[in-house]
């Protein structure tokens, strides 16, 4: 896998490791990433992991571009052959599925969707061959997520499904963007799933609504005093299907700020995965439940 | 010491330079879209160059101060008034306790940016009082300023002084601001990559402080190939990817947007290039329906006009006897 560098103006590298999406490439963007924070280049002020590609924003008055460029090439080979495992967290989301706030939500921009007359998790079930919206919802639940990126919005992730590429599930975007989306939406586009941070635009359909904040910019949720953005690229996510009655004790637990999500330290090896997917994912789900 | 906000205008907000470091995170660097402004804003009135200011668009808020100080209104022309009498823009000028400060009809630009001695004193989070709206981050209580607002106004220095026209910078007309091709560049075809520059596109409705899209050129031509995986299907969509300040990125082809200090971090469109950092204070002045065109650069030419615009910020300095 070769890097394609380009500069974005005079301030950017933009570094593309594959057009298209895999483990591999993310793994690659993570660990370039993490060599370049701890080489401490002077100058370097934004590092960012994308899915498949990364972007290292410079100061062109502390480091020539030309210079920093051959810096990132160098730094190339090394991050490639490095070992792709990494000590991460695991953690389960509740999502409740066809929720009505989504659902007024897409009702109200049919005229922008591919099918005006099913709504976005029908579509997509139907799209990715699924009999049932029931069978749709135990694909998109049953297996692991690798949170690949965060941003477009504060905290937003951006999920990609951890199973073998034929079974991966694939959604376009709305043909043309909404100008709303629910708080906490998760939502889908191309081969990820994200969860909407903020009330906001969003192009993605929508499946569900989480009732747990990831995003707290006053930092006063409990589990948000440290950090104000809940996810990092790395970490890994299983949904777990939530009734209207589950969702309302959350967030009856959320508004007295006693809710706790579930969050296990584990470790991944991208080789182990790639040799057999079911087992690590067993495996993952044992740590998760503190088997 | 403290400013009332009387009527918030439009959409005015707390800026100062910037936070950067979280962009990872989707937090974008926020400050003020013509830095250019802001410094001298500051500069005028006494303050370090990047304390925080008010950034206000298209029409102005009215202020009433509590106590003396030294106010400077630069950017956009935006005409002041105290009391309900003209003040020049560009200029210091003192304020007494119970004054009251308003603006007349945008004459020209887009921004204007009001600098109280002392500084605009809103807590700082993550290194900045920069106000990010759409993540409800910074500034006074993460959003624009609302009636009935009081905003801390910390120890004011000693300002004065006014800054000439020769000295400032605003956009022409057509606006031209200058691109490094690249990023995915190579996904469209050469006769397409001519028109773009070829063509005057004008300012659309849809230009804010996360970006500003431009209409009325020609549509990009893609060079066909098999969408990648994850990418999604039109041809103008990518693996989503970091977006730049300054990016350009073409949804379907059609209309640009360049991303501005709130920018959305990342998302799934290919960019064509990047507004090169010596311009980006000018699209802060572009109103909607202005004319613009892109003008290609290479990076020894963007790094020339990144000098050239740090030296005209060293020249009001130097007319104010700021160093």
């Amino acid at each position: 896998m070769s890097i394609r560098f380009s500069f974005g103006g005079d301030e950017h590298i933009f570094a593309e490791v594959s057009e298209s999406m895999s483990l591999e490439a993310f793994f690659t963007s993570l660990s370039m990433t993490n060599a370049v924070r701890e080489a401490g280049i002077s100058g370097v002020t934004e590092i960012c992991p994308a899915n498949a590609s990364f972007q290292i924003k410079f100061d062109p008055d502390r480091i020539k571009p030309g210079d920093l460029l051959r810096e990132l090439q160098s730094m190339e080979g090394a991050a490639s052959k490095s070992d792709a495992s990494l000590r991460t967290r695991i953690m389960e989301i509740p999502v409740f599925y066809q929720d009505p706030w989504t659902h007024e939500t897409l009702m109200r921009f049919r005229e922008r969707h591919q099918d005006p007359n099913a709504t976005d998790i029908e579509y997509a079930a139907e799209i990715n061959g699924f009999k049932s919206v029931d069978e749709f919802i135990a694909a998109h639940s049953g297996s692991p997520w690798f949170v690949s990126m965060v941003g477009f919005v504060a905290g937003l992730p951006f999920l990609y499904q951890m199973v073998e590429r034929q079974r991966q599930i694939e959604v376009p975007k709305y043909l043309r963007p909404r100008t709303d989306t629910p708080k906490l939406t998760v939502g889908y586009g191309g081969c990820f799933s994200c969860i909407y941070s903020v009330r906001g635009a969003g192009g993605y359909q929508m499946f569900g609504i989480t009732p747990m904040p990831i995003y707290d910019p006053e930092q006063k949720v409990s589990y948000l005093r440290d950090e104000m953005c809940f996810f990092k690229p790395g970490d890994i996510v299983k949904w777990k299907p939530i009734s209207r009655d589950d969702y309302d004790a959350a967030l009856e637990e959320v508004e007295r700020n006693a809710f706790e999500p579930v969050v296990r330290e584990c470790s991944f090896s991208l080789s182990d995965f790639n040799k057999d997917i079911d087992g690590t994912n067993a495996k993952l789900m044992e740590v998760l439940h503190g088997r | 010491m403290a400013v009332k906000v009387i009527t918030p205008g439009l959409s005015t907000t707390v800026q100062d330079l910037g936070r950067p470091g979280f962009y990872h995170l989707g937090i974008p660097l926020s400050g003020g879209m013509d830095r250019f402004a802001l410094r001298a804003a500051n500069m005028l009135v006494g303050n370090e160059e990047g304390a925080a200011v008010l950034e206000a668009v298209f029409l102005g808020p009215e202020l009433e101060f509590t106590a003396p100080a030294t106010v400077a209104i630069t950017g956009g022309d935006l005409p002041p008034k105290l009391n309900g009498a003209e003040r020049e823009s560009w200029s210091a000028f003192e304020v007494r306790a119970g004054d009251r400060l308003s603006f007349g009809f945008l004459k020209a630009g887009a921004r204007a940016y009001i600098a109280v001695s002392g500084g605009i004193d809103v807590p700082v989070t993550l290194g900045s009082r920069s106000t990010y709206t759409l993540g409800a981050l910074g500034g006074h209580q993460g959003r624009a300023l609302a009636a009935g607002d009081e905003l801390p106004v910390g120890q004011g220095g000693k300002g004065g002084g006014s800054v000439p026209a020769t000295l400032r910078r605003m956009p022409g007309n057509p606006a031209e601001l200058r691109m490094l091709p690249g990023l995915y560049w190579h996904r469209i075809t050469g006769e397409s990559g001519k028109r773009f520059f070829a063509d005057t596109w004008k300012v659309a409705p849809e230009a804010d402080r996360i970006g500003y899209r431009f209409r009325g050129g020609t549509a990009l031509d893609f060079v066909p190939r098999e969408q990648p995986f994850g990418a999604g299907s039109n041809p103008s969509n990518i693996v989503d990817a970091c977006y730049p300040y300054g990016s350009i990125q073409v949804p379907g082809g059609t209309e640009p947007i360049v991303l501005h200090r709130d920018a959305v971090s990342g998302g799934g469109y290919m960019m064509v290039g990047c507004v090169i950092s010596a311009d980006m204070d000018l699209i802060g002045q572009l109103q909607p329906h202005s004319p613009a065109r892109f003008v290609e650069v290479t990076m020894d030419q963007a790094l020339a006009a990144r000098a050239d615009r740090q030296a005209a910020i060293q020249r009001v300095r130097d007319h104010l006897g700021r160093n």
